[in-house]
């Protein structure tokens, strides 16, 4: 931290002091020859339209005022301090941070190093890690998963048993610490794809889940094959290593009507989990997973 | 009280005396800060925006994101702990003016680069609803048809390199090429994700 050099630090205090005392003076000389027991009917001598401007001494209530206010500034200096001196309290807003962060380890730090010696799978069954967890996901994944996990349009819902990246606990950490990116190029391996083409891989893709396109789902094979199945798998089964979804149990990321099918082929889609190890921490990211890898453990 | 009435009724005096009054605290309390290096350096890593985020930045102005969010985290354990590693004057010194903000109807937003994708960006600018049900937040559809005009770009970035920020010239040649007709989302987005991102120590 850098600080001020000492030419500075006289340069406030002279000022600050200085005013204090510059402010004492012009009360004391403002008060000299006015009586404080009676109103005069001195005027100072400026009139107006036969008004006349009286020279009345300032009010006592007003006067202690004054002087109470550069009492409070002498007794805030000496706590809070001037120039270089930091006060007889030795306050700075970083220092109360850090008091607020070490007091607040202090109380929870046990509990969290009680959760650590579970396993994610342990604390998935655990009530108190539940609570915890639950508090962390609404805070921080909410955003994007939903309040009950379950996802939206482009936003894998957490609570089924489809898994693009895994949903093993060491999986779930995984993707929680470092963040996922995934990538579908425009019309997969070999590029852009015509119209035909693409209704004839969505074709294929639907009929996968057992539906029927539009396209000729038998070219669609062919093209899923040389196109599609570097990730996604001859079988449509996808790739938890690469993040390629599952083509073949109706759960769609980006929605399964052939329309959207098509779109994606067309435009390619990149779904990214951020990465959390530096906002959450390991503590909070180990009762994250557990209160992750609880939500699809119950069907 | 007796010389009262020379000021009462000199007014280019009473003038005078007037701004001499009001900065004599600024004397104290803004005049040295000029001179100290944790508020006039950049912390290690910060860059100048580019020719993009910096037209995101304008966006984000013009659509008043500043009103209801701030870029400002105070050091308390209740903000560091939601938001991330307290503000530094430091990474704000290329900022002109500042987005400080004062009014927290939206959370903070000094951190919230790469803290959610790009398509979460897209999908909650589209319409906060559709992500976050009970939001409050107005949606901006027009910055998916408007694109920036890159005319203005190597202006600004002219008239920012006068006040402090170090764009070189290349930068500038180039800014028109590079900001000119990209869709107003991707660059307020490109923005978003670069903020309170220099320093890495988040917690």
């Amino acid at each position: 931290m850098t600080e001020l050099t000492t030419f500075w630090h006289l340069w406030v205090s002279a000022i600050v002091i200085g005013s204090m005392i510059a402010c004492g003076i012009l009360l004391t000389l403002t008060l000299k020859g006015q009586k404080y027991n009676e109103e005069t009917d001195q005027t100072t001598g400026h009139s107006f339209d036969g008004i006349d401007e009286l020279d009345n001494p300032m009010p006592k209530w007003w006067l202690w005022f004054f002087w109470s206010t550069i009492i409070f500034g002498v007794l805030y200096i000496g706590v809070y301090g001037i120039g270089g001196w930091t006060g007889f309290s030795d306050w700075s807003s970083h220092g109360q941070w850090e008091r607020e962060m070490a007091k607040a380890e202090e109380k929870y730090q046990p509990y969290y190093d009680k959760l650590n010696t579970m396993s994610v799978e342990e604390l998935a069954t655990d009530k108190d890690a539940l609570a915890t967890g639950q508090r962390l996901f609404a805070s921080n994944c909410a955003v994007c998963h939903g309040s009950t996990a379950t996802g939206a349009l482009g936003f894998p819902n957490l609570t089924d048993s489809d898994w693009l990246y895994g949903g093993s606990s060491d999986a779930i950490k995984q993707t929680i610490t470092n963040g996922r990116t995934g990538i579908m190029p425009v019309g997969g391996l070999g590029g852009e794809k015509t119209a035909s083409e693409r209704s004839d891989i969505a074709a294929h893709v639907l009929s996968l889940s057992g539906r029927v396109g539009a396209g000729d789902a038998a070219k669609g094979k062919a093209l899923f094959a040389s196109s599609c199945a570097a990730c996604h798998g001859g079988d449509g089964k996808g790739n938890q290593l690469m993040g390629a979804p599952n083509l073949t149990d109706n759960i769609w990321l980006y929605g399964g009507s052939e329309k959207q099918i098509e779109f994606t082929i067309q435009h390619g889609r990149g779904g990214v989990m951020p990465a959390w190890n530096e906002i959450l921490g390991e503590d909070k990211i180990h009762v994250l997973s557990g209160y992750v890898y609880s939500l699809s453990q119950n069907q | 009280m007796k010389h009262h009435g020379i000021v009462e009724k000199n007014l280019p005096l009473m003038i005078v005396l007037i701004v001499i009054a009001i900065s004599w605290g600024g004397l104290a309390e803004i005049v040295p800060l000029f001179f100290l290096k944790e508020t006039t350096q950049p912390i290690e890593g910060l860059k100048p925006l580019s020719a993009v985020e910096l037209e995101g930045r304008d966006i984000y102005i013009r659509e008043g994101c500043h009103v209801c969010h701030t870029q400002m985290i105070r050091p308390f354990r209740a903000e560091t702990e939601r938001y991330g590693h307290y503000s530094l004057a430091g990474e704000h010194v290329y900022e002109h003016p500042f987005l400080w903000g004062s009014k927290r109807t939206g959370p903070d937003l000094a951190r919230v680069g790469a803290r959610y994708s790009d398509d979460w960006h897209r999908a909650h600018l589209f319409n906060p609803r559709d992500v976050v049900p009970q939001s409050n937040m107005p949606s901006f559809p027009w910055l998916f048809e408007q694109k920036v005009d890159g005319r203005d770009t190597p202006k600004k970035m002219t008239a920012l390199r006068y006040v402090g920020v170090p764009y070189t010239d290349e930068q500038i040649e180039s800014a028109k090429d590079t900001a000119d007709g990209v869709r107003e989302i991707d660059a307020l987005v490109l923005y978003l994700q670069q903020l309170g991102t220099v320093l890495t120590n988040k917690r």
